[in-house]
């Protein structure tokens, strides 16, 4: 079946992008776009957030209302959004660096009010933009600009980290599993709440070419090899574990999402707040005085 | 004196490595990054015996260099625009703290919209925070500059933070020669850190950083205010001293052809290179054109400022940044406020230029000398450049 056209969500005229061969963000932004066609979204009620570095630049490039904001911030302008206008597909697209590191404390109460907003990690382990430099992902004992011993800090399972935060929707895949990704976005978009996909993604140029993986293609097979769903992760031992990594959906647990529950604390309290005549008494005593 | 083929960044990194710091914290930025990049490669090759924090932000960062700096060390970063701004919360601290953490600073616009390219708006938007802000021309005096701040900064007058400035790409990646010192002789130069106060002395614990209200946060302030009128005085004794041991001397200011000037240029950073090669053509054509560059931006300069220009028909004050105030840019301002006392008073035009890494050509700054031989009254601002 031929893949369906989906130059309309696309700014053509700020092509070529600025993706270096074999990166593999092309691959994240395209699937996202698949499935946002796929629920068939009004493009007008989509908004598209995005932080700085590599995976940030996506928003420039698709024609939604779209707001490329500052290094980690993403989430707080997306919040800002979504309460303005919870009726908005609110789609937040971001790095490793993004929003683990210099972001990392807006993703942990984005995740634990579970306020309606869709996050797409790029996750590619690294800062590809400034050079290589490791991030919070960046697993432990590699290499990297900034540790050319190998990686000293424990990267973190960003799965994890947002299950523990409150996150309702949790997904994880890779840039070879391409229509999973798109899947994985269909649901989180339907979840009523804060969804989280993890998407794997290769830097060949920096993080590659320091752990000399030879090219993306590699990387790619590297992501095939080594990516275990949910079943067969379910029974590897610990030391089976060691160098793999799980795939699929890994939490779906929907609780009151945040922008409902503001809007009907408003209502009770409207309610509560209809002036009795004593208050309304009071007033006009106060004002008197 | 070595000479060697240097981008602005590599100069910086090169003189940070031969300062040797205790400890240096940061995190990348465009386009800065590549500063604390060579240096950390430094430390990976055992070339210094620095401690290297890589943070998760520059907020950490800059609060990181804080601890340090509060535990004696010898403390030195680099950053860029957003980086700056997201240090900005501790940047006032340091001040106070009186800690000489050195800052190389790598000039870039502001967000938004988002621009990687110079303009001095991220250094002007930190310029009352009590830290020495020095600028450079080019990369050898970025280098230059960066060693003479620790001196400056560590001064028993002083302690003071500061930032030694360069323009985001026009010399951070642009290759230069330059003359280096010898390893030696730089750490010869350099000398060890005396530590004043440090959290660790056990001998005589001290407290950082506490509450302090309306009872003497004022006369804690004053101290600050106080270090940084010290500080000019500081700026030109290290910088002459410099001249003597290394052949090239700094002040807080350069007059370039500016003795019988009748039209001036005022400019900060690269574009003062560009504008003197314009003002030896405006020379060699009859026209008595100077510049007067300003190296030091904190402390400002006014006095000197105003000495210098007191004997020109008119100058034009360029700025990088706009203050948006209706006043003109930070340059403008401050020395139309400086001008205020003096006797002789130059037509004054500010010119805001080169925002977001708009080039200023040659031509550019022709352009502005013609202008400026027509100027008739002063207060005009005008920004130019732009397109309509």
């Amino acid at each position: 079946m031929a893949l369906r056209d989906i130059s309309k969500y696309l700014r053509l005229d700020k092509f070529p992008h600025i993706w270096c061969p074999g990166c593999g963000n092309g691959i994240v932004m395209q699937s996202v776009l698949r499935g946002i066609d796929k629920l068939g979204l009004d493009q007008n009620k989509v908004a598209v957030i995005s932080g700085i570095g590599c995976s940030s630049r996506a928003a420039g490039y698709l024609d939604f209302n779209t707001l490329h904001t500052t290094h980690g911030r993403a989430l707080t302008f997306a919040t800002g959004i979504k309460m303005a206008k919870p009726e908005l597909t609110v789609i937040v697209l971001t790095g490793d660096g993004d929003c683990s590191a210099i972001g990392g404390n807006h993703l942990i109460h984005a995740a634990r009010r579970n306020i309606d907003l869709n996050v797409v990690v790029f996750n590619n382990s690294i800062y590809g933009m400034t050079g290589g430099q490791f991030s919070p992902t960046t697993p432990l004992n590699d290499i990297a600009a900034t540790a050319p011993f190998g990686n000293l800090d424990p990267p973190f399972d960003l799965c994890e980290l947002t299950k523990a935060a409150g996150a309702t929707y949790i997904a994880r895949s890779t840039t070879y599993h391409a229509t999973q990704i798109s899947n994985f976005v269909i649901k989180a978009i339907q979840n009523k709440g804060f969804s989280f996909l993890d998407i794997i993604t290769q830097c060949p140029v920096y993080y590659g070419r320091m752990n000399k993986i030879k090219d993306a293609v590699d990387m790619l097979k590297e992501q095939r090899d080594n990516a275990r769903n949910i079943k067969q992760w379910s029974i590897l031992s610990d030391e089976e574990k060691q160098g793999k990594f799980v795939i699929g959906e890994l939490h779906n647990q929907p609780r009151p999402e945040y922008t409902e529950s503001y809007q009907s604390l408003i209502e009770r309290h409207i309610e509560k707040r209809q002036p009795s005549p004593k208050s309304e008494e009071r007033e006009t005593k106060s004002r008197e005085e | 004196m070595p000479t060697l083929a240097k981008t602005g960044n590599e100069a910086m990194a090169e003189a940070m490595r031969q300062i040797n710091p205790d400890v240096v914290a940061a995190y990348p930025i465009t386009p800065a990054t590549e500063v604390v990049m060579i240096f950390s490669q430094f430390v990976a090759d055992g070339l210094v015996d620095t401690e290297y924090v890589a943070a998760e932000s520059e907020h950490s960062a800059m609060s990181a260099c804080v601890g340090a700096a509060s535990a004696g060390c010898r403390v030195m970063t680099g950053t860029s625009s957003q980086g700056l701004q997201l240090m900005s919360e501790i940047l006032p601290i340091v001040s106070a703290l009186r800690q000489p953490i050195v800052l190389c600073e790598v000039n870039r616009a502001l967000s938004g919209p988002i621009n990687i390219h110079c303009d001095h708006s991220d250094t002007m938007a930190v310029r009352d925070f009590g830290w020495i802000q020095i600028f450079s021309e080019n990369a050898q005096e970025a280098y230059d500059s960066v060693l003479q701040a620790v001196l400056i900064a560590e001064d028993e007058k002083v302690r003071l933070p500061a930032m030694v400035t360069t323009d985001g790409f026009i010399i951070s990646h642009c290759m230069e020669k330059i003359e280096t010192m010898e390893d030696d002789a730089a750490k010869k130069y350099i000398g060890e850190h005396k530590v004043k106060n440090s959290i660790l002395n056990l001998e005589k614990p001290i407290t950082l950083g506490s509450l302090d209200l309306q009872d003497y946060y004022f006369e804690h302030k004053m101290p600050v205010v106080e270090a940084m009128k010290q500080a000019k005085d500081v700026i030109v004794k290290v910088g002459k001293e410099f001249g003597q041991k290394f052949g090239r001397e700094y002040g807080l200011l350069e007059e370039y052809k500016l003795a019988d000037a009748e039209f001036a240029v005022v400019a900060l950073g690269s574009t003062c290179g560009t504008t003197k090669a314009v003002v030896d053509e405006l020379r060699n054509n009859g026209l008595k054109a100077g510049l007067l560059k300003v190296r030091v931006f904190r402390p400002f300069p006014g006095e000197e400022i105003a000495q210098a220009l007191s004997k020109v028909k008119a100058a034009v004050i360029l700025d990088r940044s706009d203050t948006y105030c209706n006043q003109g840019g930070q340059l403008y301002t401050e020395i139309r406020s400086a001008m205020y006392e003096a006797a002789k008073k130059p037509l004054l035009a500010n010119y805001i230029y080169g925002l977001g890494g708009r080039e200023i050509s040659l031509e550019g700054i022709r352009q502005i000398y013609k202008q400026l031989q027509e100027c008739q009254s002063s207060g005009q601002v005008i920004h130019f450049g732009v397109r309509e």
